[in-house]
């Protein structure tokens, strides 16, 4: 009777301490030696208190980003003299696994909160009244480059398959299996572009063929690449690097 | 002489728990301000990642972006008491260039007298206000890097986005060797530290 109590506490023990030991590796992501260090009075639980109230927070950056964000206020332009050169590469792959997409067989996928949901090609895209930007690409990173994109408005392209733009979020799917989501406010804002040419050319692969929303009061991972879905919804769609922590809002 | 001790009221209740809370958010902010410059080294060197707080850049942003709220807000009620009390004036003027190189050059030389803690000399003066003015300084060109389009008229004040990462940074420098030479300062007169927590100092009464 005695062992058999002491065996079960030592089971007990022992799975308390894998379950530590799971949470203690879990936390190594979100928390270095210099939070331990200055944590070091609280227990384990407390620090994933201290991860609840960091998520906490960066929701409530997002709404306070949303009240930020003017609809009315542009984004800086430049002369195309000011283009980095080259602009930069940048994905969570290397240049040569970029998806490659074959331009014949390409369709846009619309779904969601829209009036008509049929799916587009390239020459119907193309065939939309386009503009040009030359903006600031700024990445979360820190490094920022300048470049040239042209493409549809995507408020236009939004008022063209019907979509409610009472909605909350548009969602996008990509080729690279990569997805995000932006607000409604910022799909409409005017230098918001679905864009298909990069300095004047048809996107190159590196760049996000067949199309890169182009949008320049965001963070650059908050402009997707290689899209081959999009969709209007009221269900918050996360993201591949915002569900890993990163800030969802993310804007300029 | 009196066996009997004075105590002085130097630093109100509002003013040390300003105090430590921008203590807190500082370090929260420059430690994991270190890990969000590492991921884009642009002065061509990094921060050893043992030094840095939030594991990864998600993790360094998250913090960052949580404590400035702590440190915007800690720093707001500091300044705006201190302006309309008058504690600030009270405590940090007058100042004069002349003053501060010669209580510096005394500083150096070990010769600084420390005997009334109930004023600031001009050395401390200077370096109070310098360091309010570079967190002023970093919380602008913080905002500059947050929100580059919705506040490209201050931006335009420091460079645009690429002059914001400069003047953040160096602000950063500047405030962490004034961190340095306080917590030094701190150690060599030690009856300052007490005072920070109960406010109150001790003076012989005569």
């Amino acid at each position: 009777m005695k062992r058999k109590s002491m065996a079960t506490s030592l089971d007990d023990f022992s799975r308390r301490e894998i379950a530590s030991l799971e949470r203690r590796l879990f936390m190594q992501r979100g928390l270095s030696l210099g939070a331990l260090t200055m944590l070091s009075g609280c227990d384990v639980t407390n620090q994933e208190n201290v991860q609840k109230v960091l998520w906490a927070m960066s929701r409530w950056n997002d709404r306070v980003q949303g009240w930020i964000f003017d609809p009315d206020q542009l984004a800086p332009e430049f002369p195309e003299s000011r283009i980095t050169q080259p602009f930069p590469f940048n994905a969570f792959y290397s240049m040569s696994e970029a998806p490659v997409v074959d331009p014949t067989s390409y369709k846009l996928e619309v779904t969601g909160l829209v009036r008509d949901r049929k799916s587009w090609t390239l020459p119907e895209l193309y065939e939309l009244p386009q503009v040009s930007q030359v903006t600031r690409h700024i990445c979360v990173e820190g490094w920022s480059a300048i470049g040239k994109w042209s493409g549809v408005r995507f408020s236009e392209f939004l008022q063209r398959i019907g979509a409610d733009t009472t909605a909350k979020y548009v969602g996008f799917k990509c080729a690279d299996d990569y997805y995000t989501s932006i607000d409604m406010p910022t799909a409409l804002h005017p230098q918001t572009v679905l864009t298909f040419r990069f300095r004047d050319r048809i996107l190159p692969r590196e760049y996000g063929f067949p199309m890169k929303l182009r949008i320049p009061t965001k963070l650059g991972f908050k402009n997707p690449k290689h899209i081959v879905a999009l969709f209007v919804t009221n269900d918050y769609p996360g993201g591949y690097w915002e569900d890993q922590g990163y800030n969802w809002y993310s804007g300029s | 002489m009196s066996n009997q001790w004075n105590y002085v009221r130097v630093h109100p209740l509002i003013v040390r728990i300003t105090h430590w809370i921008s203590a807190f958010s500082i370090f929260i902010m420059v430690f994991s301000g270190w890990r969000i410059y590492n991921a884009d080294p642009f002065l061509g060197f990094r921060f050893p990642d043992a030094w840095t707080l939030g594991g990864w850049l998600a993790g360094a942003l998250q913090w960052h972006f949580a404590a400035m709220w702590l440190l915007a807000l800690s720093g707001l009620v500091y300044v705006g008491y201190g302006i309309v009390s008058g504690h600030l004036w009270r405590k940090l003027m007058p100042l004069t260039p002349a003053a501060v190189l010669r209580d510096f050059r005394d500083a150096l030389r070990g010769k600084l007298s420390h005997a009334d803690l109930t004023v600031y000399n001009a050395a401390q003066r200077a370096a109070y206000l310098a360091v309010i003015i570079l967190l002023v300084v970093l919380i602008l060109s913080g905002l500059v890097l947050w929100k580059p389009v919705q506040f490209q008229g201050l931006g335009m004040l420091m460079g645009d986005y690429e002059g914001a990462r400069y003047v953040h940074f160096f602000a950063m420098a500047g405030v962490v060797f004034f961190v340095v030479v306080h917590v030094v300062m701190v150690l060599l007169v030690p009856r300052t530290f007490p005072s920070m927590l109960t406010g109150r100092v001790r003076t012989r009464a005569s």
